[in-house]
C-alpha cells in the first residue's frame, strides 16, 4: 500500500509542472494587468502606474518572471498579492476553509441524498419511485447553479424567511445550507443517475443470479453482492465530482457572498492580480489531484481485484 | 362630537411625534452597508488601493484633510478648521483640529499629515494618491528619490501647517480623496496595519473576514459631538446584484447600489420606490474618436456621428434611464457646468450632410472596441449600429476586456473605443486631459490639440477667484462640445435604494457608494435597531 500511495503521488508530479506551466505563461500573455485594471472610469494615474509595474515586476521579462516565480513556489512561496500587498499564502489559507466547508458540505448533501436515490430507483426500474427520481436528477443536471442558487434564495430566505440569503455569518450551519444545497445538487444528480446504472448493472450480472438462485435472500444479495461491486462506480464519481467542486464552487460563492477560493478567483481574475489567480488555480488542481488519489487508493480498499500497474 | 375630535387631536399629536422622533436623529443600531464592486475587499491599508470598493471602507475608519460636502458639491476642510491662502495663491496654512484622534488614543498634530504625504511619495511604491499629493512643492523630488523630505509642508506647531503648492491649485479637490487618509506612523510602521487599521475615522476596526464583511464600532473620541449615530457599522460584500435584491427585499442590509434591471424593478414597486436616492455621479460615458484614423480627423465627421445616433432612445430603452444625458465632457456635478448647454440633437440628415461635406457621402468603416459592459459596453455599441448605418457609417466591433481598455487608450491603438471616464470634481484637472501638453499616455487619448482650448486652461489655471475660473473652465467645455472628440454619449446615474428606517444618506457625486456613515442613522424600525 505505501508503495502504491508513493506511484500515485510520483504521477502527480508532471500533472503539477505541466499546470504550473500553463497558468504562469497563460495569465503573463493576456492582455490587460493589474495597473490597467481600473474600476468603472476610475484609472490610475500614468506615472503611478508605471512606478506600480516597476514594483510589482510587471515589465521583467518573461522568463525572469517565470524563474522567480518557481524558484519561490519551491520553497511555498506562492509570492505577493497586487490587490493586497500580502503573501498570497495567507490571502489563500483565509479562503481555503470556508472553501472546503462549503465543498465538503455540498458533497455530503450530494452524497447523503444522491446514492439512495439511485439505489431505490434502481431496485424498482420503471417505478414511480424510479420515474421520479430521474426527474429529480435530470433536473438537477440541468438547472444552472446561479439560477438555482437564486430560487432557493426567495424560497427559504425571502417568503419562508427560514434562512438567511446570503453571507458567511459566523461560519454556522444557517448560512452554510443554501449556498452547499446550491452547489450539491448537481453532483446529486449525476450521483443518482450513475448509482442508478451501477447497481442495475451489478443486479443483472451473473453472480447476483447465482446468488439468488442458491436461495439467498434479497436483502442479502443487496447488501453482500450489489452494494460492494456498484460502489467502485460511485465512489469513482464522487471522486470526480468532489475533486471539481471547489473550483465549480465560483458561481455559487459569488452569489451568496461566500468567502471562498472561488470569489477570490473571480475577483482577482478580473483585477489582474496574478499571483492570487496562479495561487488559487494551483490549490484547486491541488485539491483535485488529492481526492483522485485516495480515490484511487480506496479503489484497492474495495476491490481487491483492482492493482495499478 | 366632541369625543371624536379630542381623540383625532390626540392622534395628531401621536402622529406629530411619531414624525418628530423620525427626524431627529436616534443613537444606537447596527448600520449594515454593502460593498457592490466585488467579490472582495483590496487592501485595508488605503494608501496602497485606488479601487472604489476600498473606499467605502475608507469612509468608516479614515478621514482625509479635505471632505466632499455632497450637498453643495465641493470639498470642505475636515481635519482643519479654517485654512488662509497667500495672495499668490500657493501657500495654504492649515489650522488644523486639535480634537481628532486616532483609534489608538493618539491625538493627530501635522506631523501625521506631513508623514502620511511623504509616505504617499515613496518613488519605490506605485502609491495611487501620488498623483494628487504631486502638486506640493517639492514631491516630484522625494518621488526621484532626491529627497526624504516633502519640501512644500512646514509645521508650524503641532496644528498648523503650511503647505505650498506648485501652481495655484485649490487643494480641496486633491486631499478629499481616500488615497491619501491620514494614517498614524507608528500604526503603519507596527508591521500588521492592513490587517488591523488604525484611522481617525468615526468607527473603529474591529474585524475583516476577507470575502464576507468588515465590522467597525463606534469611535467614541470621534470629533464630531454627537457623532457617529450608530453604533455599529457592517460592510458587507456583496458584488452580486441580484443577491443584493433578494437580502434587500428580505431586509438583511439598509442600502443597495442599484443596477439597471434592478432599478426598473425598485421604481415600479409602490413600496421600494420610496426608498430610492438618485444622482448624477461625475462619470462621462463617450465613445473616443482617434484623429489618427483619418476620418475622424475632420470635425464634421465627429460632429455627424453625434448627430447620427438617437443617444437619448438608447438611455430610455437600453440603459433604462440609469443615466443622464451628457452634453459635453463636464458632468452635471462639476462646478464648471454649463446648464444652458443642450446636448446634439438626433438629426440623420444633419449627420449625412456634414459627412458629405467632409469627403464621406458614401460613409466609411471603422473598428469600435469595446468591453462587455452592460452601461457603456458592447449592447451600447450593437444599439448604435443601426443608425451608423442609416448615415453610411459601418461598424466592426471589437471586444476587448475592461482590464484592457487603459491600454487600448493609452497606445492609442484605436480607431473609436467606448468607455467611461471619471470627469470630476475638478473641472480644471479633468479637462487638462485634452490639453496639448498631456501627453496620450497620461490621459490625453483623443490627442486633442486645440491652442484656443490651452490657452483657457492656462487662463483658468491662474484666475484668482473660483467664478471667473469657473467661467474660463465652462468656454473651454463648450470647445470640446463644438470639436466634438467623443460622442457624448451619458453622464452615470448612479442609484441607492435604502432601507425606510435609514436616514442621512447622502448624494455623493464623486461616488455614490462612498457614503460617510456618521451622518447616517437608524430608526427603531430597524431589525438592528438595538
Amino acid at each position: 500500500m505505501p508503495l502504491l500511495i508513493l506511484r500515485r503521488l510520483g504521477n502527480t508530479v508532471p500533472t503539477i509542472v505541466a499546470v504550473v506551466l500553463v497558468i504562469f505563461t497563460l495569465f503573463s500573455v493576456i492582455p490587460g494587468s493589474f495597473t490597467s485594471a481600473g474600476d468603472d472610469g476610475r484609472v490610475l494615474d500614468a506615472q503611478v502606474a508605471e512606478r506600480m509595474r516597476k514594483e510589482l515586476g510587471l515589465d521583467d521579462p518573461l522568463h525572469v518572471r517565470f524563474g522567480s516565480y518557481v524558484a519561490n513556489l519551491v520553497q511555498g512561496d506562492l509570492g505577493t498579492s497586487f490587490r493586497t500587498r500580502e503573501p498570497v499564502t495567507k490571502v489563500i489559507a483565509q479562503r481555503l476553509w470556508p472553501s472546503l466547508k462549503l465543498t465538503i458540505a455540498a458533497m455530503g448533501f450530494a452524497i447523503l441524498v444522491g446514492v439512495p436515490l439511485g439505489f431505490i430507483a434502481a431496485l424498482r426500474p420503471g417505478s414511480l419511485i424510479d420515474m421520479a427520481s430521474m426527474v429529480v436528477a435530470i433536473s438537477g443536471l440541468s438547472l444552472p447553479k446561479f439560477w438555482l442558487g437564486l430560487m432557493l434564495m426567495y424560497l427559504f430566505a425571502l417568503t419562508l424567511g427560514w434562512l438567511p440569503s446570503f453571507g458567511y455569518g459566523d461560519g454556522g450551519l444557517r448560512h452554510l445550507i443554501l449556498p452547499a444545497v446550491a452547489l450539491g445538487v448537481s453532483p446529486m444528480a449525476l450521483l443518482a443517475r450513475t448509482t442508478r446504472a451501477g447497481v442495475l448493472d451489478v443486479l443483472n450480472a451473473d453472480f447476483v443470479r447465482t446468488a439468488r438462485s442458491k436461495g439467498m435472500s434479497e436483502y442479502r444479495v443487496v447488501r453482500w453482492h450489489v452494494v460492494r461491486n456498484a460502489l467502485v462506480l460511485v465512489l469513482t464519481t464522487i471522486g470526480l465530482q468532489f475533486g471539481s467542486l471547489m473550483g465549480q464552487a465560483v458561481v455559487v460563492e459569488k452569489l451568496f457572498s461566500w468567502p471562498g477560493l472561488g470569489s477570490l478567483l473571480v475577483d482577482s481574475v478580473f483585477q489582474r492580480d496574478i499571483p492570487t489567480v496562479q495561487g488559487s488555480i494551483l490549490v484547486i488542481v491541488l485539491f483535485f489531484l488529492a481526492i483522485n488519489t485516495l480515490v484511487d487508493i480506496a479503489y484497492v480498499i474495495i476491490d481487491p481485484r483492482i492493482r495499478y500497474g | 362630537m366632541r369625543r371624536l375630535l379630542l381623540a383625532a387631536t390626540a392622534l395628531a399629536f401621536v402622529a406629530a411625534g411619531a414624525a418628530e422622533a423620525q427626524q431627529t436623529p436616534r443613537k444606537g443600531g447596527t448600520l449594515r452597508m454593502t460593498a457592490p464592486y466585488g467579490a472582495s475587499l483590496g487592501s485595508l491599508d488605503i494608501h496602497t488601493t485606488p479601487r472604489a470598493q476600498d473606499g467605502i471602507a475608507a469612509k468608516i475608519l479614515h478621514r482625509t484633510l479635505y471632505n466632499w460636502d455632497t450637498q453643495n458639491n465641493k470639498p470642505v476642510l475636515e481635519l482643519a478648521k479654517s485654512v488662509s491662502v497667500s495672495a499668490d495663491g500657493l501657500v495654504h496654512t492649515f489650522k488644523l483640529r486639535d480634537d481628532a484622534f486616532f483609534h489608538n488614543g493618539r491625538k493627530m498634530t501635522a506631523d501625521d499629515i506631513i508623514w502620511s504625504y511623504t509616505r504617499i511619495m515613496d518613488g519605490s511604491k506605485g502609491y495611487p494618491g501620488a498623483r494628487y499629493v504631486r502638486i506640493i512643492k517639492g514631491a516630484v523630488a522625494i518621488e526621484k528619490g532626491q529627497a526624504k523630505e516633502l519640501a512644500g509642508l512646514r509645521k508650524i506647531d503641532d496644528f498648523t501647517l503650511e503647505m505650498t503648492t506648485t501652481s495655484r491649485v485649490e487643494p480641496g479637490f486633491y486631499f478629499f480623496g481616500d488615497t491619501t487618509a491620514i494614517l498614524p506612523r507608528e500604526a503603519v510602521e507596527g508591521g500588521n496595519f492592513a490587517a488591523a487599521p488604525v484611522g481617525l475615522g468615526p468607527y473603529k476596526f474591529v474585524e475583516h473576514v476577507p470575502g464576507s464583511r468588515l465590522v467597525a464600532e463606534r469611535w467614541e473620541k470621534f470629533y464630531k459631538p454627537g457623532k457617529p449615530y450608530a453604533d455599529r457599522v457592517h460592510l458587507l460584500i456583496m458584488g452580486e446584484a441580484a443577491a443584493r435584491d433578494v437580502a434587500f427585499r428580505n431586509r438583511e442590509i439598509d442600502t443597495s447600489i442599484l443596477g439597471p434591471a434592478q432599478y426598473v424593478a425598485y421604481r415600479a414597486d409602490p413600496e421600494l420606490s420610496k426608498g430610492i436616492l438618485e444622482v448624477a455621479e461625475v462619470f462621462t460615458r463617450n465613445m473616443t474618436m482617434n484623429p489618427a484614423f483619418k476620418p475622424f480627423s475632420d470635425k464634421r465627421v465627429r460632429q455627424a456621428f453625434n448627430h447620427a445616433i438617437d443617444t437619448d432612445l438608447i438611455i430610455k430603452r437600453l440603459a433604462r434611464d440609469k443615466a443622464y444625458r451628457a452634453t459635453s465632457w463636464l458632468p452635471s456635478a462639476s462646478p464648471a457646468y454649463d446648464k444652458t448647454m443642450k446636448p446634439y440633437a438626433f438629426d440623420p440628415a444633419k449627420a449625412k450632410k456634414l459627412l458629405a461635406e467632409a469627403g464621406y457621402k458614401d460613409g466609411f468603416e471603422f473598428e469600435w472596441t469595446t468591453s462587455q459592459n452592460e452601461s457603456w459596453g458592447l449592447p451600447i455599441v450593437e444599439a448604435s449600429i443601426p443608425y451608423l448605418s442609416r448615415v453610411g457609417i459601418k461598424v466592426k466591433p471589437k471586444l476587448v476586456e475592461t482590464a484592457v481598455l487603459t491600454e487600448v487608450a493609452r497606445s492609442g491603438d484605436f480607431q473609436g473605443y467606448i468607455t467611461s471616464n471619471q470627469t470630476g470634481p475638478d473641472s480644471l484637472a479633468t479637462l487638462r486631459c485634452f490639453d496639448s501638453r498631456t501627453p496620450r499616455t497620461a490621459c490625453n487619448y483623443s490627442g486633442f490639440n486645440n491652442p484656443a482650448f490651452d490657452k483657457l486652461l492656462d487662463e483658468a489655471a491662474a484666475a484668482a477667484d473660483e467664478a471667473s475660473r469657473n467661467k474660463l473652465l465652462a468656454q473651454a467645455n463648450a470647445i470640446l462640445y463644438e470639436e466634438a472628440p467623443v460622442w457624448f454619449f451619458n453622464y452615470n446615474k448612479a442609484v441607492m435604494a435604502y432601507q425606510p428606517w435609514i436616514h442621512g444618506l447622502q448624494a455623493n457625486a464623486t461616488e455614490l457608494a462612498h457614503q460617510y456613515p456618521e451622518d447616517i442613522w437608524i430608526d427603531a424600525r430597524s431589525p438592528v435597531a438595538k
